[in-house]
Parts: C-alpha cells; structure tokens; sequence
C-alpha cells in the first residue's frame, strides 16, 4: 500500500476520533447542537474514496476497541462493543465504504444531489439497518420496537447528510483525493 | 493531552497478556449469550464483580464509562418487561450487566501499546494475502499521534471562524478542516518516505512510483 494512502486513512481515522472531543457544533435553525461524529463515515466515504474511506473507520473502530475513550461523550474500549447499540458504530466502516464507492463510481458527474443520495443510503440506510439488526439480535427485542426507538435520530442525521455532501462538494473542487 | 482509558495497577488482571484478556472476554461473551438460564447469568454477573473487585477498578470510574449503556439497556429491559416477559427482561438485563463490566474490565487492565503489539501480531499471517502488518501499526500509531493535532487544530479553526461571526456554519468549520487535513496528509508521507520506506515494495523505483501518486 502506498505511504500516502495509510497516511490518508490515520488522519481521517483521527478527525473521527478529534470529532469525539469536540463540544458540538451549533447549527443555524436547528436549535439543536449536533455531535459531528457520525459525520465522520460520510465525510471519510465522500472525500477518500471506497478503500481508504472504509479502512479510516476500521482504524478508528480499532483504536475506539482498544481503549481510547473518542466516541462522543468520552466512551471507548471494548464495552462499547459489546453493548447492545454496538452495530451503529461497527456500520460506520461498511457505510464509509458504501459512500465511497459510490462516490468513487460517479466522480465525474458528480452533483450535490446525487453525493446527498450517496449519503443517505449508506450513513442512514446501511447505518439504521446494521444497528438496528444488531440491536434486536442481541437483545431479543423485536426489530419494529427497535426501529420506532431509532426513529428519532433520522432526522438529525438527514441535515448531517445534506451537511456532509455539502462539505465533500466543496472539497471536491479545491483539493479532490480520489482521482488525481 | 493525554488519552487512553488504562488504569495503571499490578494485579494478577493487569499482569495477564492482552491476547489472553481479550480471548477470555470473547469466550465469555459467546458463553453468556449460549446461557439463558438466570441463575447462571446471576452467578456470572458475581463472577465479575469479583474480578472487577481483584484489579481495584474504582466503581465510579466504572460507573462512568458504562453509565451511556446502561441507560439503553435500561429502557431495552423495560420494552421487554412490557412486551414479552419479565423473565426475558432479566435475562437481558443479567447478560449486559456481566458482559458491559467484563469489557470494560479488559480495558482499564490493559495498555494501549500492548493492545498494538497484539494487533500487528495476529495481522501478521495477513501478509500472505497482500496485508501488511506494519502498515496496519503505522496507521495505528499516526491516528493515535495526529488525534491531538487535529483536536487543536480543530479548536483553531472554530475560533477563527468564531471571530469573524460563523460560528453557525458547519461549511466554514469543515471546509479549511479537511483541506488543511489533507495537505498536511501530503506533508507526513512525504517526511515518511524521505526517512526510507522500512520495506520499499522494490527498492528506490518503488518509492518513486509511490511519490508520484
């Protein structure tokens, strides 16, 4: 693998973890703060492409397992796997991926509209259906009372989409990584 | 800024090899999800404390780190105390409550070197297929130094934006963010490369091939 390909993959793995220490960033009307963690797949699938997008979250998913305390709220280590919300953070690497091939597939002719439906399908398509799968699987709770205790939480994550292909747009034009 | 939730301590916890801790944390957590018996699940949950008892975990810092999950898993024994039956909802609570003090136990008993070291160890028999071990440490050890960096320049940038009154804006956050991320991404390979590739794919034609990407 090529040095500046695990250079790109640690430091988006560290702008995840960096992410997780930050107070949250308030928003313009939302009166509601966001955590920009969960931004860190999209952003990492958007900007890096498929390999390296998927691999920053498996770094980071590495040092979340072996005790660094980077998810939101200063959790981390092994509890945080296995606890029954486990499948939300383990997805983020598969939905890194997803975005990035996508992304990577369509480079291109590639739109605000079309990045905006990357970005949905896998930060909250593949997201909510590995997490939720996950949830119920371990915890013997059916997957529609599961999938109505997720609920709340889509909406904010469908403003984080529009944010987070907003920002790879942007990027795109100024410093693209995935065919240069 | 120091980061890392090991708890330095000399019990006989602290003193297993990593590759044993976490080989025990996952014959456990397959165990507990086999038994669903809640004696069992009890005595497990005792089983723990006792271990939790042995390494001198202090119960707050404990309670600190699990407290997020167990207010899920509070309300997830609940929804099954309503729709299926108390004894599901035991069950659950019993299994979760052994497990979440078990993997937390593992790491407060554990250095974040040794889990590295353990990493690259079990990596090693991916090199046959293409993975390189060193690489995967590499990535490891520049996440693990770059998370500060990027955590001051992420502070760097959101008072800058501050001052100039968009605080509000996500773009005028992320934007410099991820730009600055990756021109400095360019800078470290470039500082790697120039100190020598440990294994160059195929001597100084190798390295060139990779500048140039």
């Amino acid at each position: 693998m090529v040095v500046k390909h695990v250079v790109h993959i640690a430091l988006f793995a560290a702008i995840v973890a960096a992410l997780g220490l930050m107070p949250p960033i308030p928003l313009p009307v939302i009166p509601v703060p966001i955590t920009a963690q969960s931004m860190g797949a999209m952003l990492a699938g958007s900007i890096l492409g498929a390999r390296r997008g998927g691999l920053a979250l498996v770094v980071f998913i590495a040092l979340v397992m072996i005790g660094m305390p980077i998810l939101s709220g200063g959790r981390g280590g092994f509890g945080v796997f296995m606890g029954p919300t486990a499948g939300f953070i383990l997805s983020w690497a598969v939905a890194a991926f997803m975005i990035g091939h996508l992304t990577e597939r369509s480079w291109s002719r590639l739109t605000l509209a079309r990045l905006i439906a990357f970005n949905v399908l896998g930060g909250i398509v593949v997201v909510y259906g590995i997490g939720i799968a996950w949830l119920s699987l371990v915890s013997g709770v059916p997957i529609d009372k599961a999938l109505y205790g997720s609920a709340v939480f889509i909406p904010g994550d469908i403003v984080k989409c529009v944010l987070a292909s907003m920002i790879a747009m942007t990027v795109k034009r100024s410093y693209p990584v995935i065919r240069r | 800024m120091t980061l890392g939730l090991h708890l330095p301590g000399d019990s006989v916890i602290h003193r297993l090899p990593v590759g044993w801790k976490i080989g025990c944390l996952l014959l456990a957590s397959t165990g507990l999800f086999l038994v669903s018996d809640p004696a069992w699940l009890a005595l497990a949950l005792a089983g723990v404390a006792i271990l939790v008892i042995v390494a001198r975990i202090p119960p707050s810092v404990m309670a600190r780190q699990m407290a997020p999950a167990l207010v899920i898993l509070a309300i997830l024994v609940a929804v099954q105390a309503i729709f299926a039956s108390g004894r599901e909802a035991l069950e659950l609570g019993l299994r979760f409550g052994a497990l979440l003090p078990l993997a937390c136990l593992v790491t407060f008993t554990s250095r974040v070197s040794d889990m590295i070291e353990f990493i690259e160890r079990i990596t090693a028999p991916l090199a046959r297929i293409g993975f390189d071990p060193a690489a995967v440490a590499l990535a490891l050890t520049l996440a693990i130094r770059f998370i500060p960096v990027l955590f001051q320049l992420m502070t760097e940038i959101r008072d800058a934006q501050r001052a100039r009154g968009l605080e509000r804006s996500p773009l005028a956050f992320f934007a410099p963010l991820l730009i600055r991320t990756l021109k400095m991404a360019h800078e470290v390979s470039e500082a790697i490369e120039a100190r020598g590739d440990p294994a160059p794919p195929d001597g100084p034609a190798g390295r060139s091939r990779a500048n140039r990407k």
